[in-house]
């Protein structure tokens, strides 16, 4: 087992001086560093993000439902948070993990401070650890169960954080749909065509794209079945972002497989895996996946690079997708691996990226609900309002 | 879209010499644009008057010219070269706005060649105000609001519109006097009745004034398929007002949330679309409250496409390169990974932080205040894990006597001081606002008075608190605290009242030493090849010391006025004689703009401070064989010794190699020098040494005055006077001391109408190498670095130059010199004295090395790794049948104020050099070159001190040979009409109209030639000189000068310039 040692109270900017925090991973590491926000032990897969702004808006996605967050650009909370530029109503990633944790922001639109916000999700902080060096652990080992304890030295310096870590339950073990999706189905009024989402997790700006180019969209939970969806008389599908393993989302793929064909089918990151995996192609869990604002995007048409927002640890198997009636769009400028699929006989497209951005980079806004809008124009002759 | 295979053949112009706004950032970005053309098979012609750039090396470009930036030059090295394509965007402004000369004069046209990249019109559309405005209209982008008006009434009405404050920019008018800002109605209508009645077209520009708004830069590259990316986005320290190149800057955004900067982001993006450039380009915002405007892009690279690079660690200019020949982001590799591509956008996981460094150490008189004009001469930059420690390092980096969290060191500021250094934005604020706070000031009133957010003066308090800790208790948990925050074991040593090596014991026996992570270009997502490192008190290290025989070469730092850009092209030689001979090169610098902390140049770039602490850290972790401190100027040699001891008491094996740190110290200290000096025979101006004024007054008795005084251990001549009787000596010596208390001041005799002379040469211990014999144009007693000189001499006779070889033997061999080793001389009378010894690289290293053609800063790194010149196959000194001349660049066109008179003191920021067979043709490119013209026609203005006149008579007799008309004042008049020469006689200014301020205002005036009467500049002489910058007329302040000016006329109506690659000249240096 590797032990590290690590020191504590930092800057006088660290709010939390007297809380400390053990990080355990699935390797033996163990860290320690500073606590902030709420005292107590969490378990999840240890993630890192290279977003360098953009906190508010990760904290508060969905997608990152079961994981821990670790931000790699080092100081995060300077610009406090607003409540403006919330993905969701609450903090989703059972932690945040830092090098450096400011607690004076003096932005005009913050409402609190990042602490705080923990405080009141009562989701637990840490800080002052060697961030970088968790992220080549990471990036050499692949994503990783963890173990988060954060409080009082006496109360978490004995705790065992690696053997609880090694303990955890693998993320394609847990339902997380469940917790994310919405209770009960709402709708969102709009002049153009009808729109049904699947909400796996949906970020909210997704919902303001499609909003704002006149969808009248009602959002159904996770589970909703064939016949509920039907009753919505959806003239498109649209399947959200969310968390965790795609093959996991059973009811979302039989309804994609239901209306492919029917009527056009949309999605977006998890959605875009569902889509794929209804349509006979295959996904796989990437090493570390790719959480960050920077991701290279290659549309194969246009020729152009995207560069966008991403947060996924599973993919499209790019060779699976031959032989269905998909076809590759885009890819990733990195990797290779699949970043947009489409059919015109069937009238999908999706795209594994996040073309809402919040955080990141918004250069696929226009073009992706762009398309979807024109897709649906084509179809229904009934022009959409932006 | 793959490579276009079309263009075979591709033009690069440089920026020419140093200046300010101008720095090394484009030998930088130059090289870089090379090395990326060649490696696609293109062959490249570049031409540039500043020879000491990397990018002028014969190995760079397939063909290099150093020759005049101007389009008649340019368009006959086109016209000899043939050329497909020139890219504009690389060599700064002068680059781009040579391209556009050159598109008008309809050369490009002729000659087919292609502007690749950003095209002609898109740099108009950008730097056209007018253009630009209707571009960001068109696009939907905000400008500032602004209108012209005619009226005082319309003034009002716009008032109503835009609401207060006001800019007021009159229209055509010198400098943009006449304007300013109007917080009130009647300040507005006060200042545009003036300035409506100042501007030559009646109006004036009525513009929202953006003062307070916080500064944002974006860096942003496109390419023909329209991809588009920001590189990085930055914040400015200080608000809008004050030049970015003179703002502290911080990368990533600090005070931002997302929202704001992905609309900042995507306005860029908008921008850089709609004036279709190709290539790189920057952007500056200014933002307040989520609303914006687009304040200016620059549609090139710049200074802070360097920074962004370095900040980085992607190559802008090798990028932008590529895109110019039709590559396309994707298809470019991402050097740093090598596996993926450059089309993705730099993520980072640390704090950059730029300081600028200004030259007002040299300018007592200039005005200080920072205002949008800039006038640094450089800048440093620092990486940290936190904004702290990067501000720390980057303070340090700067390499003068100020810090921060420096316990007792400016309570000599009264508040009143603080509250007016807060006021008014100098170089000293930044100091300032920390001792404001130490005070109890509280960060929000700081804000209010200096407009910069409270979040970077929360960032001070976090280090005063610190400092607060280390005074209370220095136990292990704050040492580890305070390194993490910055301070240096020099620092923590002053807060407690212990010996620096004290508390670098405890700290190394505690076990808190730095870890050293990369710069990756994408926070450890991939792996990163290129060995970029910067320090950090973190808990892993990432750098893995190889076991190869490795040298560490200390970097010069910032450019400044005395250790230029010179020396990191001797640092990057010196890497490059070290990997030929298969030894690691590791280098330690903090200079963004520069060619030695590109990632590629070094096996491992250090990008850290040049502080003994610094660089021990990095020897300590490395263990080297050798540590290099000859390249790195001044900044670099003053370790030497300090180095050698810590070296010793840590126990380390590094050697300093090269010259002995002893050796430099017989060289620096005077006494020791002056006895060797004796011991050899060889003659030295009458000297002394002294430790008090009145010790200083003896001497200067008995050596009688005038009398040269500095002191010891100076860079650039800094206080450095002649001084010509006792009172003088007395205002001196009160400040001189004050200046330099460590050390003595020195007096010589100061040797009247001497000729200079500057010796390099090379030296293994046995042998010497002698680069090249420089005979200056300046009289000695003028800073050789601002004078010009020649390669060969002109004017010394055979016998005197054998005296000189001579002595450069001795002296070398005497001072038991391995490596480089600069003379400085005079001759006088039938003697030569040895005025001064430097055992290191100089400035005019790479102009020598140009002229003969010999790389004597390789020569030297290889005699110092062991390789003696006798091996090296270089032992004869070489001759040209050509003649080189090196001119210097002046910065008062950009210092309001300054006198723009030559003396002791470095005054000059840059050089560039002119090659021809004949001297005065040489002289004529050299001016032309240092933005200097001599005309061919019109006006010469002549005024004289009396010593002057007779040679003045003849200077001004070839100069009517050649055509030019000649005007004077009373006694020079009379003096000229007596030699038999038509001259027309102006008043003097207090003689009243018409005098020679009209002739000049109204632009008849080509030339001024004046040279001062005494030490103190009458006030004519002041305004006649002040006003040929600010008319931008050619002026010569020396006799001897004067005459080379006026033989490089009379020959340039006769003959024709030679346009010759270097490296033809090359074939024709010759060895006896």
């Amino acid at each position: 087992m590797m032990i590290i040692e690590m020191y504590l109270g930092d800057l006088a900017s660290c709010v939390a001086d007297t809380m400390i925090g053990v990080l355990g991973l699935e390797d033996g590491t163990r860290v320690e560093g500073t606590g902030f926000g709420a005292p107590g032990v969490v378990s999840g897969e240890l993630v890192f993000t290279t977003v360098m702004s953009g906190y508010e808006e990760a904290l508060t996605d969905p997608s990152y439902h079961g994981q821990m967050l670790m931000f790699t650009y080092p100081l995060q909370g300077n610009y406090g948070i607003s409540g403006e530029d919330f993905q969701s109503d609450r903090m989703w990633p059972r932690a945040m993990v830092s090098r450096e944790y400011w607690d004076r922001p003096t932005h005009h639109r913050h409402a609190r401070t990042l602490n705080q916000f923990l405080i009141d999700e009562g989701k637990p902080g840490l800080c002052n650890v060697d961030t970088r060096m968790l992220t080549l652990k990471v990036r050499e080992l692949g994503v990783m169960r963890a173990t988060l304890a954060i409080g009082e030295r006496s109360d978490v310096q004995d705790l065992d954080v690696v053997a609880m870590a090694r303990s955890g339950i693998d993320i394609s073990a847990q339902d997380l749909l469940g917790d994310v999706t919405c209770k009960s189905p709402y709708h969102i009024l709009g002049q153009g065509p009808r729109m049904t989402v699947l909400d796996l997790g949906i970020k909210r700006n997704i919902l303001k794209s499609l909003s704002c180019r006149g969808f009248d969209i009602t959002v159904l939970p996770a589970h909703a079945d064939i016949s509920l969806i039907e009753a919505a008389r959806p003239q498109a599908l649209f399947v959200s972002n969310g968390p965790g393993d795609p093959e996991r989302a059973k009811e979302a793929i039989s309804a994609v497989k239901h209306f492919a064909g029917q009527i056009p089918v949309f999605g977006i990151c998890l959605g875009h895996q569902i889509i794929s995996l209804a349509l006979g192609a295959q996904t796989f869990k990437l090493k570390f996946g790719h959480h960050g604002g920077n991701q290279p995007v290659k549309d194969l048409e246009k020729k152009i690079v995207y560069i966008t927002s991403q947060n996924h640890n599973f993919a499209v198997r790019p060779g699976s997708v031959e032989g269905t009636d998909l076809e590759i769009t885009q890819l990733n400028a990195n990797d290779g691996t699949v970043e947009g699929i489409k059919s015109d006989k069937l009238n999908v497209l999706a795209v594994q990226y996040h073309p809402e951005a919040n955080p990141g980079p918004l250069c696929t806004e226009d073009p992706f609900f762009g398309s979807v809008l024109r897709i649906m124009n084509g179809l229904t002759g009934v022009a959409g309002r932006r | 879209m793959p490579k276009r295979n079309d263009i075979h053949k591709v033009l690069l112009i440089g920026s020419g010499p140093i200046q300010i706004g101008q720095a090394a950032e484009f030998d930088f970005s130059g090289s870089q644009a090379c090395k990326s053309l060649r490696e696609e098979g293109i062959e490249v012609v570049l031409v540039n008057s500043n020879p000491a750039t990397i990018m002028t090396d014969p190995d760079t470009a397939d063909k290099v010219y150093i020759e005049p930036l101007v389009p008649e030059i340019v368009a006959k090295i086109i016209e000899k070269e043939r050329p497909d394509g020139i890219i504009a965007g690389i060599g700064g402004q002068t680059g781009l706005n040579i391209t556009s000369e050159l598109a008008e004069m309809g050369v490009l046209e002729k000659f087919n060649v292609e502007v690749l990249g950003t095209s002609v019109k898109s740099i108009r559309e950008a730097e056209d105000r007018d253009l630009f405005k209707k571009a960001m209209q068109r696009v939907g982008e905000p400008v500032p609001k602004s209108k012209a008006v005619n009226t005082l009434e319309g003034a009002l009405a716009v008032m109503e519109e835009l609401g207060l404050p006001l800019v007021v920019r009159p229209a055509y008018t010198l400098g943009g006097s006449g304007g300013g800002i109007a917080r009130t109605r009647e300040e507005l209508l006060s200042i545009c009745e003036l300035g409506l009645k100042r501007s030559r077209i009646n109006q004036v520009l009525l513009e929202e004034s953006l003062g307070g708004w916080i500064e944002l830069e974006y860096e942003v590259m496109r390419d023909a398929n329209n991809t588009c990316i920001t590189i990085c986005n930055m914040e400015n320290m200080d608000p809008m007002g004050i030049h970015t190149g003179e703002s502290i800057v911080v990368t990533p955004i600090q005070t931002l949330c997302d929202k704001e900067i992905q609309m900042l982001r995507s306005s860029a993006i908008n921008i850089i679309r709609a004036l279709g450039i190709e290539g790189g380009c920057n952007i500056q915002f200014a933002v307040k409250r989520g609303e914006y405007r687009v304040i200016e892009v620059n549609p090139r690279v710049s200074r802070s496409s360097a920074l962004a690079s370095k900040a980085t660690g992607y190559p802008i200019a090798r990028v932008t390169a590529k895109i110019a020949i039709g590559m396309t982001l994707d298809e470019i590799r991402n050097d740093v990974t090598k596996e993926t591509p450059a089309s993705f956008e730099p993520t980072v996981d640390y704090v950059v932080i730029k300081i600028p460094r200004w030259p007002f150490d040299k300018f007592v008189k200039a005005n200080k205040t920072l205002t949008t004009a800039m006038k640094s001469t450089g800048e440093v930059m620092a990486i940290g894990r936190s904004y702290e420690e990067a501000l720390m390092k980057a303070i340090r980096s700067l390499d003068i006597d100020k810090d921060l969290g420096y316990a007792g060191k400016y309570t000599v500021w009264t508040d009143g001081e603080i509250r007016s250094l807060l006021e008014n934005p100098t170089d000293e604020r930044l100091f300032a606002i920390y001792q404001a706070l130490k005070r109890g000031m509280s960060s929000e009133e700081i804000s209010k008075i200096t407009g910069i957010e409270p979040y970077f003066l929360y960032r001070m308090e976090n280090i005063i608190a610190v400092e607060e800790e280390i005074a209370a208790e220095l136990d292990a948990q704050t040492l580890r605290k305070a390194k993490r925050t910055g301070f240096t074991d020099e620092q923590i040593a002053g807060i407690v009242g212990k010996s620096r090596e004290e508390i670098t014991d405890m700290r190394i026996s505690l076990g808190i030493i730095p870890t050293y992570k990369m710069v990756d270009t994408c926070a450890a997502e991939f792996e990163a090849k290129t060995p970029y490192y910067y320090s950090t008190y973190d808990t892993q290290c990432e750098l893995v010391p190889s076991d190869k025989k490795k040298v560490l070469i200390l970097g010069s730092g910032p450019i400044r006025i005395g250790q230029g850009i010179e020396f990191d092209y001797c640092t990057v030689h010196a890497v490059m004689a070290l990997r030929e001979q298969g030894i690691e090169a590791h280098i330690v610098n903090n200079n963004p703009e520069t060619v030695s902390t590109d990632y590629d140049t070094s096996d491992k770039l250090f990008f850290e401070p040049v502080t003994l602490e610094d660089v021990m850290n990095i020897l300590e972790k490395e263990q080297h064989y050798g540590v290099l401190v000859q390249f790195g100027g001044q900044t670099a040699i003053n370790l030497a010794i300090p180095l050698e001891k810590e070296i010793a008491r840590r126990g380390l094996k590094t050697k300093i190699l090269g010259t002995s740190p002893d050796s430099i110290d017989l060289a620096e200290d005077r006494e020791r020098f002056n006895a060797l000096m004796d011991q050899l025979n060889i003659p030295q101006p009458n000297a002394g040494i002294s430790f008090s004024p009145a010790e200083a007054k003896a001497v200067a008795a008995r050596i009688g005055y005038p009398v040269l005084v500095r002191p010891s251990y100076v860079l650039g001549g800094r206080a450095m006077e002649i001084v010509y009787d006792e009172a003088g000596l007395e205002v001196y010596m009160r400040e001189a001391v004050r200046v330099s208390r460590e050390h003595p001041v020195l007096i010589d005799d100061f040797l009247q109408n001497a000729v200079e002379i500057d010796v390099d040469a090379v030296c293994d211990g046995n042998d010497v190498l002698i680069g090249a014999i420089m005979e200056h144009i300046e009289e000695a007693g003028i800073h050789s670095g601002d004078s010009a000189c020649m390669i060969p001499p002109q004017t010394l006779p055979g016998v005197v130059l054998e005296v000189v070889r001579d002595y450069v033997r001795k002296i070398a061999l005497g001072l038991k010199v391995v490596g480089i080793v600069n003379l400085q001389m005079a001759y006088k009378d039938g003697i030569v004295y040895v005025l001064e010894a430097n055992p290191r690289s100089s400035r005019t290293i790479p102009f020598v090395s140009k002229a003969v053609g010999l790389p004597l800063a390789k020569i030297a790194a290889n005699v110092m790794i062991g390789k003696s010149l006798r091996e090296q196959g270089n032992l004869l000194e070489p001759r040209t049948p050509y003649v080189s001349v090196k001119e210097v660049l002046l910065p008062f066109d950009k210092l309001p104020g300054a006198d723009v008179l030559l003396g002791p003191e470095m005054r000059s920021t840059g050089e560039v050099m002119g090659i021809d067979y004949k001297l005065g043709l040489a002289f004529f490119k050299a001016e032309l070159s240092a933005d200097n013209p001599l005309p061919l026609e019109g006006m010469v203005f002549i005024s004289v001190k009396d010593e002057d006149k007779a040679a003045v008579a003849v200077a001004a007799k070839k100069l009517h040979e050649a055509g030019l008309s000649i005007i004077a004042t009373d006694s020079t008049a009379e003096y000229l009409r007596r030699s038999g020469l038509p001259v027309v006689k102006v008043n003097k200014i207090y003689n009243g109209s018409p005098n020679i301020m009209d002739y000049i205002k109204i632009g008849e005036v080509k030339l001024i030639i004046n040279t001062p009467t005494t030490k103190e500049s009458v006030k004519d002489g002041f305004q006649i000189r002040r006003s040929a910058v600010d008319y931008h007329i050619p002026y010569i302040t020396t006799i001897q000068a004067a005459q080379a000016a006026a033989d490089a006329i009379l020959m340039a109506k006769k003959d024709q310039i030679t346009i010759k690659a270097l490296d033809e000249y090359h074939k024709e240096v010759y060895y006896n």
